[in-house]
């Protein structure tokens, strides 16, 4: 099992869900969160006072997949959440170790 | 009796109301210093309810409005400081109004023509049936209604001056301050810009006024009285005070434009009552100031948020609402005199101005007033003042002013350079007087009881450290 981690940007999230629902993805969990990397902050400006934030709203989306699906999963990510611009985001693939599901007891693959 | 009034020197709308309130046995013409009897019979109903109106405007400017309009501009952990300060002052200056305020501004100082006397110290010998002058002979208001109307702007002036060093002060010496800074500043401001004897009794006592009065200052609605003079005492006060704890360090943005914009806005409306109530009468000049106040004010909250769109690229609201405010302070002397057109061009220039100094001349200078209100107060109280000298001028449009030293009284013949160079005056002895002397107040109580709070109380914020709740809790 594989939890793919994307941070992308916020008005891509439609997207990403649709082509992820494509591939059959059954869930996933989404966070409003801010950061930065190499995109340069935004700049707000009170009466002449001028304050550069570099932390960037983004979305993160966390998706746990099954081995197999792991690679398209990754790739229609990529795909759907890029603009060609900088500060599309990045994405994490990590080992899962288990999974478990709440309601039934199901574990691994059964439970994604 | 004698009795006493503000003063914008210019205006009655004589023609008006002379012909329309007079009573029936007055028709032969206006008496000259009438009894109290004779004044019973010279009260308009319709000018009564209008100057209650604005009364209550003119306190709704300060709470809710300037606090909300404050409160929105300072770090959440201040919110709660910033709305107290301002509650705590207009109820200060309320009492102290009636101790001994309108009598040290509304009576007769004698040879004396910086401050009034204690005669009606605590309204002794004020009452239901004691009467105040207007601006035209023979037309009068109940007394009471003048010290009411008056009371809202001793209110609103040493509330307008602690958004200079908002987030940095502390509760209880500011409160002194108040009392010290109304009875030694303001009161003596208001009689030197306003008081005088009336249009039925100054020509028999030619030297019966305060000295910018006498000089011949227009000042409609306070643009000395209360703008410049709260926004240099603010400037003095945030020098004394010194910088926030990482001011320029640290990011400091508004924590709520919402609130900002509710209170910008509630300014507007209430000023109508500052304006046009300061009329005292409900007539055509009052509409005058009414449909200044209004043009003025959309002219200079579109101005600023031009001028950003060319310096910045974006319009912002904070600039828009920042705007409105300059125009109404810039319009407040100028609101009886002007025409709707030139006070157009006077809401704009002094928006621009005061954009000049609230983004550029600030950070050059690198004083801390936290809220701007040297650099829209005074700065647009200074264009409006001087402003007023020309948009009064009949040649533009403007209502020019009355003679009041003859009776009845008549057109005086305008003459547009003296009356900008004694309007330049007022600003002068204004900024001179209330700068200098607020120093020292503020400069004594910070010496001797102190005026900021520890760093530590600071960092925390003023909610929790000097008040102990917070603006919030979610």
């Amino acid at each position: 099992m594989k939890l793919v981690i994307a941070i992308i940007k916020p008005f891509k999230l439609d997207e990403v869900r649709e082509a992820l629902s494509g591939l059959g993805v059954q869930g996933m969990t989404v966070t409003e969160v801010k950061g930065f990397g190499r995109q340069k902050g935004q700049t707000e400006i009170y009466r002449g006072a001028e304050y550069s934030t570099n932390m960037v709203p983004k979305i993160k989306v966390e998706v746990a997949t099954t081995d197999d699906l792991s690679g398209r999963v990754v790739e229609a990510i990529q795909q759907s959440a890029n603009t060609g611009a900088i500060g599309d985001g990045k994405i994490f693939v990590l080992d899962v170790a288990q999974a478990v599901r709440i309601r039934t007891g199901e574990t691994d693959d059964v439970a994604l | 009796m004698k009795l006493h009034h503000k003063l914008a020197t210019g205006f009655g709308a004589l023609a008006v109301s002379a012909l329309t309130a007079m009573p029936a046995w007055a028709q032969e013409g206006p008496i000259k210093a009438p009894t109290a009897e004779q004044m019973a019979t010279m009260v308009n109903k319709g000018d009564v309810s209008w100057m209650l109106v604005s009364s209550a405007l003119v306190l709704m400017m300060s709470v809710p409005a300037l606090a909300l309009f404050y409160g929105g501009l300072v770090r959440t952990k201040n919110m709660l400081s910033v709305l107290m300060q301002v509650l705590a002052i207009v109820s200060v200056a309320a009492l102290v109004w009636v101790g001994w305020g309108y009598s040290m501004a509304f009576t007769s100082g004698g040879d004396n023509h910086f401050f009034g006397g204690f005669s009606k110290a605590f309204l002794k010998g004020v009452d239901g049936t004691t009467m105040a002058a207007t601006f035209s002979n023979n037309l009068y208001l109940p007394e009471y209604v003048f010290v009411i109307f008056q009371m809202t702007f001793a209110c609103i002036t040493p509330a307008l001056i602690v958004g200079a060093f908002a987030e940095r002060v502390k509760f209880w010496p500011l409160m002194l301050f108040t009392v010290l800074w109304l009875t030694i500043v303001y009161f003596p401001m208001a009689h030197m810009v306003w008081y005088w004897a009336g249009p039925d009794f100054l020509p028999d006592a030619p030297s019966d006024y305060g000295l910018i009065w006498g000089w011949g200052a227009l000042d409609f609605a306070g643009g000395t009285v209360v703008h410049i003079n709260a926004g240099i005492a603010g400037l003095a006060g945030c020098l004394v005070l010194g910088k926030r704890i990482g001011y320029k360090k640290e990011p400091m943005p508004p924590h709520s434009l919402t609130m900002t914009m509710i209170g910008a806005s509630l300014l507007w409306i209430g000023w109508f009552g500052f304006n046009a109530g300061s009329n005292l009468e409900a007539n055509g000049v009052t509409a005058v100031a009414f449909i200044n106040t209004f043009v003025a004010t959309a002219a200079a909250a579109l101005a600023w948020a031009l001028v950003e769109q060319l310096v910045h690229g974006k319009p912002s609201l904070l600039g828009a609402a920042s705007g409105a405010v300059a125009g109404l302070v810039a319009i407040t002397p100028a609101a009886g005199f002007a025409a709707p057109v030139t006070s157009i061009i006077l809401g704009a220039f002094a928006s621009a101005v005061c954009f000049f100094f609230v983004t550029t001349v600030k950070n050059k200078l690198g004083y801390d007033d936290t809220l701007d209100v040297f650099g829209i107060h005074c700065i647009g109280g200074i264009v409006g003042a001087i402003g007023t000298g020309i948009v009064a001028d009949p040649a533009l449009g403007g209502q020019g002013f009355f003679d009041y030293t003859v009776f009845p009284a008549a057109v005086g013949s305008y003459d547009m350079m003296a009356q900008v160079i004694t309007q330049t005056k007022a600003v002068g002895l204004t900024l001179a007087f209330s700068g200098i002397v607020s120093a020292i107040l503020f400069f004594a109580i910070d010496k001797t009881i102190g005026l900021r709070p520890t760093p530590e109380a600071e960092v925390e914020g003023l909610d929790i450290s000097e008040h102990g709740e917070r603006a919030y809790n979610y």
